[in-house]
């Protein structure tokens, strides 16, 4: 899939960069909430690798009111650390000579909030559902999603939409050629809101209308002189068929034309780029989803932040990204305990704890958010409220990442008892090859196996799951540069953004602590471990990315380790920094109930993962 | 990081406080530049556009959407009366028998009929709003149609956390110290329309009795989490308020739990006293800072205010700087910054992170994560 119309393409490629130049050097930043991230790459020894980086706080806000100001620091850090003379004042040198000047510079932003968009469609589970992942895969926060039959009363749809001040609205509904009547209603409650946009005074709030093409004439009757309205193709021309790419483009498109254009300095930025800017969430689906397809992977990344947490999978080449918009580890730290309640937090925490002592820490977090754990109570602490902050991310990722609902599916006799119905979810954690997890806690865990073993707990993988973090959150910049230059991003996602952890080996199913559950031949390197370990254990072997590493792993009965009830697994194993890890703690993974067994069991498999000094 | 800075919170004894008023949509500016304002006074006003109600007659008067407007009394853009017919059909040769009206269920306008889908939208008359000035003192811009800018001289003092929106109202420091804990005994009726200052803490039974008595504002050290949820309702899921529906804005200036007020605050609550105050509570920690703030206007001044210290001059944390603790172990404690080593060091969570080291107040020295102090602002310079 490629993200830019080909008349943007076109419009660039007359510009200043070509493919036709060597691109060896590249500058590429990340305008975040709070900090600009930046990065050198660069081709050495003919491989293209990331040399330094820098950082800088955010300016788009007051009083700095300049978002390239934030980008010049972060410029200037890597310039001091490299040595390499990028900036000739406000200017970024180009193209590269010697240590002078790079050859392009690229970048992603979510500065501001991202973006915000508010989406409707017909029917809730169907266009409003596709209208969502359309504007979730062109990066925005969906702040609501409006229907016909939504519940709501008209009054309120219109108090809803006016109450909100999005970017942008994306409005669909209708199978091309079928009734136009709720998308015109939709389209009618829209203009009476009139809603005005979040950012500028003076410009009119974008609309892309992806619905029906018979409803085209209609709303543009409604809408045409309220709204800067945007025409394009259908997002569910039939029932079963979904369209996303070109509603996605639009969106992409209007981000950097209306809504970041109206962002203070954005229009300086603009003419820095050598291709247009993309909204953070964006580029990191891009390139999760390039490597998915060009490995023939299902793949699930997770990027928490401190006011949300994306979830982007690739689940047997289908794509989806949802947005959680308020779980995060700090701004949002204490939605995830309204969420989750304090009691599923407090299950990953090995000590007592008060739960008014946990809330008054939690909402101290949240409202001095850049603060770290000194303690390592306080840390343990953090780490549990990740693991919820994940469990919710991927429970509402589930329900996105779903099949076409109201699609007729053909049954056989043998189907007929069961009640399989339209819309299940695509996500299947046995079939899930490639885990990435980043932001804060995961990339920055003190020790790399903690954050490997919050996403084992959090995400409960089965099976064989390879599992990954984003080394200082590179993924925004190499998504963009995968639309410049594919070769030299995954060249340097693969070398220098991706920490491998190493594998985790899950069985599935239910027993009893102790009982017999796998024994297993691991391979690693030139050693082999013949061994068994009973249920609801963990352990640990230390296995580098570089060993060969292969196991046959035989379950008992009632347990799955992949290859189904009682059957052996003979595979090959990737390493990393952790290792290969045996996890028999079962699926659903159940936590003891009694206080101290619970608090005995989590130092257990804490120890066997080495997670803490002294615990 | 390059140019980086670990604001704090902001103490003035002597500011100038500039306060943007802006109205939600193109109105009426009230006063003029060089206008001197009361908090309370209006500054500007406009109307909203009030709720929409829609009504289909298509299928009320079973016709087909697109002949709607011959069956309409009313057009787009008309006037219309609660129980005023704006739809009737028209009976087979005229019998009133078989004659069915449709009567307006608001006063308002007709906002759009649709051949489309047969529906008509109704909307009531606008709202009238007003904005007062919040802050007294003198207009010194005006954005014509939109609002106003208002200066004074001023204490000025943020807080961390609030709830609720802006009061005004006369500023009573009860206690003796900066520890102790505002209790429900302290606060009697005629106290109703104040802000109350407290010291270290409120529970639940102070705040509620504050809410009932009708008192405008509390301004304390730290409050335990569950008392707010308690109070609301509900859980505070992110930072971001000022809209609740309360009697009593809630100032917070440490944090969450037991802290005394600093002791600078507390100093400068205490000298102003019976003077009159401008609060609100709103916080918004995410995109755009906004804490909670109390603002007392100084008598007299205004003739030769001071300018504020501008953002870019917070160049950095220096030795002999006064922090605030505020995290864990030795959270809501000050202390005095002692040394600055430029080296990362491995801190107890194993984490490889710039410190800093502070002498506590027991002359005890703390080696602290840099995140984890704020420079108490105002107070260094």
């Amino acid at each position: 899939m490629n993200y830019l119309s080909e008349e943007l393409k076109n419009e660039l490629n007359q510009g200043k960069k070509t493919m036709d130049n060597p691109l060896n050097v590249i500058i590429a930043t990340d305008c975040g909430s709070t900090t600009t991230k930046a990065i050198l790459i660069e081709k050495v020894n003919g491989e293209y690798r990331q040399t330094y980086r820098g950082e800088a706080p955010t300016t788009v806000e007051a009083p700095f009111n300049d978002v390239t100001r934030g980008v010049l620091n972060a410029i200037a850090e890597v310039e001091e650390l490299s040595g390499r003379k990028i900036l000739d004042g406000e200017k970024i040198i180009t193209p590269a000579k010697d240590k002078h000047g790079v050859d392009i510079y690229i970048s992603t932003s979510s500065a501001g909030g991202g973006l915000q968009m508010l989406v409707a469609g017909a029917v809730k589970s169907m266009t409003g559902e596709s209208a969502q992942r359309a504007a979730l895969g062109g990066g925005a926060i969906v702040m609501d999603v409006l229907a016909s039959n939504d519940g709501r009363l008209p009054h309120q749809k219109i108090e809803r939409i006016r109450g909100f001040r999005p970017d942008m609205i994306l409005l669909s509904g209708g199978t091309d050629g079928g009734t136009i009547t709720h998308v015109v209603e939709l389209a009618e409650y829209i203009a009476a809101a009139n809603p005005r946009p979040r950012l500028g005074h003076t410009y009119r709030l974008p609309v892309i209308y992806a619905g029906n093409i018979k409803a085209r004439d209609e709303i543009t009757k409604s809408l045409g002189k309220i709204v800067d309205l945007v025409i394009t193709d259908n997002i569910r021309p039939t029932l079963e068929k979904e369209n996303l790419g070109p509603a996605r483009m639009k969106i992409q498109d209007m981000f950097m034309e209306h809504v970041m254009a109206q962002a203070p300095g954005y229009g300086k930025l603009k003419e820095w780029v050598g291709r247009p800017i993309m909204p953070t969430p964006a580029a990191v689906g891009y390139l999760i989803e390039k490597v998915a397809k060009s490995q023939g992977i299902n793949a699930l990344g997770v990027d928490i932040g401190g006011a949300t947490t994306d979830v982007f999978s690739v689940f047997e080449t289908v794509f989806n990204r949802t947005v959680s918009a308020n779980l995060g580890m700090s701004y949002s730290v204490s939605n995830v305990l309204a969420d989750a309640g304090i009691k599923n937090i407090l299950r990953w925490v090995p000590f007592p704890f008060t739960e008014k002592d946990i809330n008054n820490r939690i909402k101290n977090k949240m409202i001095r958010p850049t603060t770290i754990p000194q303690t390592l109570e306080d840390l343990i602490l953090e780490q549990a409220i990740c693991r919820e902050a994940l469990r919710l991310a991927l429970d509402q990722h589930k329900l996105l990442a779903v099949g076409l609902k109201g699609v007729q599916q053909e049954r056989s006799i043998a189907d007929s008892f069961k009640q399989v119905e339209s819309g299940q979810s695509l996500i299947n954690m046995k079939s899930l090859d490639l885990l990435i997890g980043s932001g804060g806690v995961l990339s920055h865990a003190p020790r790399r196996v903690q954050s490997m073993l919050m996403m084992m707990d959090a995400f409960q993988c089965e099976g064989i799951t390879r599992l990954a973090v984003d080394s200082i959150f590179m993924m925004p910049h190499l998504g963009v540069l995968a639309e410049v230059h594919e070769a030299a991003a995954t060249e340097v996602f693969e070398k220098d953004c991706l920490i491998n952890l190493g594998t985790c080996v899950a069985v599935t199913g239910t027993g009893k602590p102790g009982d017999d559950c796998v024994s297993y031949s691991l391979t690693i390197g030139s050693e082999t471990f013949n061994d068994s370990l009973p249920f609801g254990e963990l352990k640990l072997y230390p296995a580098t990315k570089d060993q060969k590493v292969s196991i046959e792993i035989t379950p008992k009965g009632k347990y799955d380790a992949g290859a189904g009830l009682g059957k052996t697994l003979r595979a090959e194993l990737m390493g990393g920094v952790a290792g290969v890890v045996i996890d028999t703690r079962g699926r659903p993974l159940a936590l003891a109930v009694k206080e101290q067994d619970r608090i005995d069991q989590l130092k257990r498999w804490f120890n066997a993962m080495s997670m803490y000094p002294n615990i | 990081m390059a140019h980086a800075y670990t604001p704090g919170l902001q103490v003035f004894e002597k500011t100038i406080v500039s306060k943007t008023r802006t109205l939600p949509l193109k109105g009426e500016v009230m006063v003029k530049v060089g206008d001197k304002v009361t908090s309370e006074q209006y500054v500007a006003r406009t109307e909203l556009p009030n709720e929409v109600q829609s009504i289909n007659i298509a299928n009320l008067l079973s016709i087909e959407p697109v002949d709607i407007h011959s069956y309409m009394l009313k057009k787009e853009g008309e006037a219309i009366k609660q129980g005023e017919a704006i739809a009737e059909n028209k009976p087979m040769f005229g019998i009133k028998l078989f004659q069915k009206t449709i009567p307006s269920p608001i006063d308002g306008t007709i906002e759009n009929i649709s051949t489309i889908t047969g529906q008509v939208l109704l909307r009531m008359p606008p709202r009238h709003v007003e904005l007062s000035a919040y802050l007294s003192g003198t207009v010194t811009e005006i954005e014509d149609g939109f609002g106003v800018t208002i200066e004074n001289q001023a204490t000025y003092i943020q807080g961390i956390f609030g709830i609720g929106g802006e009061q005004n109202g006369e500023l009573l420091v009860l206690g003796d110290s900066p520890s102790e804990h505002l209790t429900d005994k302290m606060i009697t009726p005629d106290m109703k329309g104040k802000i109350i200052v407290g010291g270290s803490y409120v529970d639940g039974p102070t705040l509620k009795k504050a809410n009932e008595l009708g008192i405008s504002g509390i301004i304390v050290g730290g409050i335990d989490a569950e008392v707010i949820k308690d109070w609301l309702g509900y859980e505070i899921g992110v930072a971001i308020t000022g809209d609740e529906d309360v009697t009593t804005t809630l100032i917070i200036t440490e944090g969450f739990g037991k802290i005394p007020m600093a002791q600078r605050t507390y100093e400068l609550l205490k000298k102003s006293h019976s003077q009159k105050a401008s609060i609100t509570g709103r916080t918004q920690i995410r995109a755009g800072v906004m804490r909670p703030e109390v603002i007392i206007p100084l008598a007299e001044g205004a003739d030769n205010m001071v300018k504020d210290t501008d953002v870019s001059d917070i160049s950095g944390i220096v030795i002999g700087n006064t922090v605030r603790i505020i995290r864990e172990p030795h959270f809501g404690e000050l202390g005095e910054i002692t040394s600055l080593p430029s080296e990362l060091v491995n801190i107890e969570t194993e984490a490889k992170v710039r410190v800093l080291e502070v002498k506590l107040k027991d002359g005890t020295l703390a080696v602290l994560p840099r995140a984890n102090v704020e420079i108490i602002e105002g107070l260094n310079r």
